[in-house]
């Protein structure tokens, strides 16, 4: 797929814009804080109805505007869908699919599907395991949106749950009863909703691994023994691999580890086990990378997860949009080379530079200056 | 800011849910501008809410009377009860007139967030409801997210031993639309809730 328009009102430091891509590479090249990575980021909200820089949506809009206004179209095959997002913070989003409004903004999610690759990535190898779990979890949502509601859903579970084990906890230590009748019917449904997931993300490692070891070594240029292996916080059955197939297994897995940990969980008052407690533990040489691999290392396996993501959706036949946002700058001449290499077949890619030549030349395409929110043909 | 009265009527419309600053200025100049005729009848039907409607004393749904008007309604199939969270469930049930029955209005959903627990709820009263063997079945139409679930296994829990019928409404398709453009959630509930077709 491939977008022709963007168009933006009040989105961070863009009054208006109305932009027309096309398929192949685009480059918008500009010094730092005029406006490039906004660019990148209002694309990928449309695809992930998040941004990848800030948690809460209130960054987005404009200073002195009380909504943003994203507009795109998108082709896919021979069909475009138009999609219009309003940003409004503190309020739901609202969406409108070929200019009528959608029930629930989330019934977008599917229709744009992007990779971004941008400098945050390399907390994918050097930092904490919640970065980790949102790379798989998004992933997850890009290959199949309905996963969207079940990871919502477990959210929610986990939110309730954990309330209710704070609040009997710090009650039954002043003394008290502490109501905790509940807790077994919240225990059902985080064990359903987790497994479900949990046998949703098993399912993706497995077939992320070989697309990472490939894209590794083409990133790296040497065969290293990189490996990526899911680390569940409860005892998984013997060679469990995930899919559908295996729920009833991980349902009960999950119930297991609950009745192990209830003590524990009510002294501390949070919910212990279950997948938002995991880690996807990658490896180099049988070792962690993290703490153990060198800077460079660390970049080749964060370009390799972004890649085999590409791999991925490609296979599942929904060619997405790459996104490079500023990734070339912080790369060795080796491995611009060869990222450029690898993203080239994609059918469109939007890259941002801070300077045009850190851009290989087989990355060429068309060239956009942006200076102080404006966007400008550089030929 | 007005000067106050009218800034105060805003600020107390501003409070209603699903009311922004914006709409509750748009209403508080519709008022002032409107017959006062129609503003004092909407001001006794306000005070009136208050001073003349109570909760019904069998399944606190909203009555002008000891009884609501289901409850005191002798017509009513009494062997059915169908627990909903808030009386506003009642009136869209009764709307589709399928249900002869009786209603319990739990009075919300479990929500340890929220701070709400079992005896937040008009559990006990329920059971207590159904203690003489009249009741044969419980239909449990709390609603269908994650709160209203919790709610309706956990009175499934409760009521179950006692042994009568517990059943929980179908979700599933809206009538009158595609198959295609279900969304997956509901389309996959609805193939967990399938049945056998009668021939």
């Amino acid at each position: 797929m491939h977008l022709t328009h963007l168009s933006l009102v009040d989105f961070r430091s863009y009054p208006a814009l109305d932009l027309t891509l096309s398929p192949g590479t685009t480059t918008f090249v500009g010094s730092n804080g005029q406006g490039k990575t906004n660019l990148l980021e209002a694309i990928g909200y449309v695809a992930t109805l998040a941004s990848h820089r800030v948690a809460g949506d209130a960054p987005l809009v404009r200073d002195g505007a009380d909504r943003a206004i994203v507009r795109t179209r998108i082709v896919r095959g021979d069909r475009a869908a138009l999609v219009e997002l309003e940003i409004v913070p503190g309020r739901a989003n609202r969406a409108r699919l070929n200019r009528a409004p959608v029930t629930r903004t989330r019934d977008v999610l599917g229709l744009l599907c992007t990779v971004l690759f941008a400098p945050e990535d390399l907390a994918l190898v050097k930092g904490d395991p919640a970065g980790r779990r949102q790379f798989l979890d998004g992933l997850l949502v890009a290959r199949a949106p309905r996963m969207a509601a079940v990871l919502a859903d477990y959210e929610r579970v986990v939110r309730q749950r954990s309330t209710l084990l704070r609040t009997a906890g710090a009650a039954r230590r002043s003394g008290g009863r502490g109501d905790l009748r509940t807790l077994d019917v919240w225990d059902g449904y985080l064990a359903t909703h987790g497994a479900e997931l949990l046998a949703a993300r098993l399912a993706l490692v497995e077939a992320l691994r070989p697309a990472v070891v490939e894209a590794y070594a083409a990133v790296a240029g040497a065969a290293a023994e990189v490996a990526i292996d899911y680390r569940a916080s409860v005892p998984l059955p013997e060679g469990s691999v995930g899919g559908t197939g295996e729920r009833e297994r991980l349902v009960e897995a999950m119930h297991a580890a609950l009745a192990d940990a209830r003590a524990r969980e009510i002294e501390r008052g949070m919910t212990l086990v279950g997948p938002h407690r995991d880690d996807l533990q990658l490896s180099i040489a049988g070792r962690p990378a993290r703490g153990y691999a060198s800077h460079g290392e660390s970049w080749s396996f964060a370009l390799a997860l972004r890649l085999a993501s590409f791999e991925l959706l490609r296979a599942d036949d929904r060619e997405p949009v790459l996104l490079l946002d500023d990734v070339f700058a912080e790369l060795d001449s080796r491995r611009r080379a060869r990222l450029a290499e690898l993203v080239a077949p994609a059918e469109q890619v939007l890259v941002t530079a801070a300077v045009g030549g850190d851009v290989p030349a087989e990355l060429a395409g068309r060239r956009y200056l942006v200076a102080d929110a404006e966007v400008h043909d550089a030929d | 800011m007005y000067e106050g009265i009218v800034q105060d009527l805003i600020d107390e419309l501003g409070r209603l849910p699903g009311i922004g600053p914006k709409s509750a200025q748009r209403i508080a100049f519709h008022l002032l501008a409107a017959d006062p005729v129609d503003v004092r009848r909407l001001a006794v039907a306000l005070t009136e809410v208050k001073e003349k409607v109570r909760f019904c004393r069998s399944c606190f749904n909203v009555a002008q009377a000891e009884l609501c008007r289901i409850c005191a309604d002798p017509r009513r199939d009494q062997t059915l009860i169908c627990v909903v969270e808030e009386p506003k469930d009642v009136v869209a049930i009764e709307r589709t007139r399928e249900f002869r029955g009786l209603y319990h209005v739990l009075g919300g959903a479990i929500n340890p967030i929220g701070g709400v627990g079992p005896d937040d709820l008009h559990i006990r009263e329920l059971v207590a409801r159904l203690a003489d063997g009249t009741v044969s079945e419980l239909i449990l139409a709390t609603d269908p997210n994650t709160e209203g679930e919790v709610t309706a296994s956990y009175l499934a829990r409760q009521i179950g031993p006692m042994g009568l019928r517990v059943t929980r409404l179908a979700s599933g398709l809206p009538m009158g639309g595609d198959l295609e453009w279900a969304d997956e959630v509901t389309l996959g509930r609805a193939f967990e809730g399938r049945r056998v077709v009668g021939a």
